[in-house]
């Protein structure tokens, strides 16, 4: 890095001198958060992506505590949650610290995602940032699913049998990649295992080094703003960016506040409601797993319903796996299928905010309708608003192109609130 | 620190120069480096390379398939059906799948044939069955309909619903099974109705009589203990 010779760093003597000359410290700080810039406008929508690294680490730490106690194995692995619950000191509260930053952890992300679909910022130079994150969204879902699978209550059992399942749909090898996967001719014992060393080593090493990506991407291209323009485009003569101020500490401050917000609510849910009406943790996963015995109605957690709706939906068994599997490639893709020639939706047409105010409902809408027993006017719904969630991706190359945009201002502008 | 391409052209360096001056000093050769003959061999080591952690990978991914216990465990299950009374149903297990045995009723039987333009397979065509049990009752005794319960859509175990014309399955409801799941609906014989998630009809498993009444799932007399 060659920091030593920066004449802007401090001069340092004594351990902090020895320190710099074999560790790049001072001009890490310096290239990393002082001396990097962050546009001035940030609103309310980029406390998220502070908020998720925050609930990673506390996910980190309540996993490994969790793990200390936790005895894997389809003859153990429900009685050491229960001894968790009601025997180890305060186990419970490293339980219902895990179970509600799960679903703290995909509410953060999806608002963090539509963030950057509100101002644009997976459009290109940022393109390979939106995709570092896609991939922590994918591998974020796995470790979800399977450490939904590890308490071995009765819809840790199911759940796992129709996710597993969902991959032999896949023509000619499906059926040999199920068992592949489960490790017997079931969920069963070995299925579990896996699970657990995939849920408590695998996945976590690949979310931080994603993170890392993610973060190392993003301090390359810097971050975009509610504008949706380049803040390098307008520097001073000192050359930095006239829209911009250092990360720290003025953000830094602003994310630690962030913090507190979202540390109120979430204590809130964690003391006073760690199952949220049944939908953090659901009811029948207090049973233990029992191969003989389907609970009445399989939902997975809410933050699978949108696609789980979209599943159902479809008619027919390997067209339904397709259509799921297809609706979050979607997602992935999105930096290609977006055309409009400004980022932020302040300066685009009615339709791109029509479109996207359509997407939201139609999400929300799969989401609930993932939630509840099929019924005929369930279906019909859920079919109607899978149309509505693939017609604004598919038909996005078009109507972003003849979308009426407004022109851009030449510097970043407060007065949206 | 640069180091000099004769190091790696192996060209001699003089071992009395004391100031190593062959090594760190000398300017660059003007000798003409192969590039194909270089690129051949980066390819051809990549190529070993990969090979051999493909071959190293293979441990690691037949760890994941069923072990010598799980197979041992998966060894046939007998079950006496002179016990399950005309119009009930046993479930028992094996290979981890729930096995379901329903005494079928002459009238049950009867009546399977009057709803095939409601099937997606009524002829289990598609369907996954041995072949002594691709008829149309679906078995080898009319009388005991055998199948794998867990639903071929996604793995739920379809809910018993012998009786006919039920309030939320529709006044022509002839009998059958219900997944609770994704709504997939099932015929006395496992076959799938139109309208359902599921594609395909209940899996058959193989089995076979060792006597009158003495039924052995996972065994039958095409090929020992097969599936």
């Amino acid at each position: 890095m060659g920091g030593h010779s920066d004449a802007s760093l401090p001069v340092r003597t004594g351990f902090l001198g020895w320190l710099n000359k074999r560790l790049p410290v001072d001009s890490f700080v310096k290239n990393q958060l002082t001396d990097y810039y962050a546009p001035k406008n940030f609103n309310i929508w980029y406390f998220f992506g502070s908020l998720a690294l925050f609930v990673l680490v506390m996910q980190l730490v309540s996993g490994i505590f969790l793990t200390m106690h936790y005895k894997v194995g389809e003859a153990t692995a429900f009685d050491s949650v229960e001894y968790i619950m009601r025997e180890v000191p305060y186990g419970w509260l490293l339980r219902y610290l895990h179970s509600t930053g799960a679903s703290a952890f995909f509410i953060v992300v999806y608002l963090h995602m539509f963030r950057a679909m509100l101002y644009g910022s997976y459009k290109a130079p940022r393109e390979l940032l939106w995709l570092f994150g896609m991939v922590i969204y994918l591998a974020l879902m796995a470790e979800a699913f399977m450490g939904y699978v590890l308490p071995w209550g009765n819809m840790s059992f199911w759940g796992a049998q129709v996710i597993v399942n969902l991959f032999g749909t896949i023509p000619v090898i499906g059926p040999g990649l199920v068992e592949w996967i489960r490790g017997d001719y079931g969920i069963a014992d070995a299925t579990l295992n896996r699970f657990f060393s995939l849920h408590v080593v695998a996945v976590p090493l690949i979310l931080l080094l994603m993170v890392m990506l993610h973060l190392v991407a993003l301090h390359e291209t810097g971050s975009n703003n509610p504008d949706g323009i380049e803040i390098n485009d307008n520097k001073g003569k000192d050359g930095k960016p006239l829209d911009g101020i250092p990360f720290h500490p003025y953000y830094t401050v602003k994310d630690i506040f962030g913090v507190g917000v979202f540390l109120t609510a979430f204590c809130f849910v964690v003391f006073f409601m760690p199952t949220f009406g049944g939908i953090f943790l659901e009811k029948p996963n207090f049973e233990m797993a029992n191969a003989m015995s389907t609970p009445e109605h399989i939902a997975p957690v809410w933050y699978f319903t949108p696609f789980y709706a979209i599943l159902r939906a479809v008619p027919d068994q390997q067209l339904g796996a397709l259509a799921m599997a297809l609706s979050i490639v979607c997602l992935v893709v999105l930096p290609w299928l977006d055309r409009s020639p400004v980022r932020s939706t302040r300066y685009r047409g009615w339709i791109w905010k029509l479109a996207l105010a359509l997407f939201v409902v139609s999400f929300v809408a799969l989401g609930y309708l993932g939630l509840e027993p099929p019924s005929p006017l369930y279906t019909l719904l859920a079919r109607i608003f899978a149309v509505i969630y693939f017609s604004f991706f598919v038909f996005m190359p078009f109507y972003t192109k003849v979308d009426p945009v407004k022109p851009l201002p030449a510097r970043v502008s407060y007065d949206h609130g | 620190m640069v180091y000099d391409a004769a190091v790696f052209r192996h060209e001699p360096i003089s071992m009395s120069d004391p100031s190593g001056a062959a090594l760190h000093g000398s300017p660059p050769s003007t000798e003409a480096v192969d590039n194909s003959r270089r690129g051949f061999l980066v390819q051809a080591t990549a190529a070993a390379g990969a090979l051999g952690a493909a071959f190293a990978a293979v441990p690691f991914i037949a760890s994941w398939s069923p072990s010598e216990r799980a197979r041992a465990m998966g060894a046939p299950v007998e079950l006496d059906v002179s016990k399950i009374e005309p119009g009930q149903m046993v479930t028992l297990t094996w290979r981890k799948q729930a096995i379901y045995v329903v005494h079928r009723t002459p009238e049950m039987v009867s009546s399977l044939p009057g709803h095939d333009g409601q099937l997606k397979d009524p002829a289990s065509k598609a369907s996954e069955q041995p072949a002594y049990a691709t008829n149309a009752k679906r078995t080898v005794r009319d009388e005991f309909l055998v199948v794998i319960g867990n639903c071929t859509h996604l793995g739920c175990l379809p809910k018993a619903r012998f009786e006919q014309a039920q309030p939320e399955l529709g006044a022509d409801w002839p009998g059958g099974f219900f997944c609770p799941c994704h709504g997939s609906r099932f015929d006395l014989a496992g076959r799938v109705f139109q309208g359902s998630p599921a594609s395909v009809n209940l899996r058959i498993p193989p089995y076979s009589f060792s006597s009158d009444s003495q039924l052995v799932i996972g065994k039958d007399d095409t090929a020992q203990g097969a599936a």
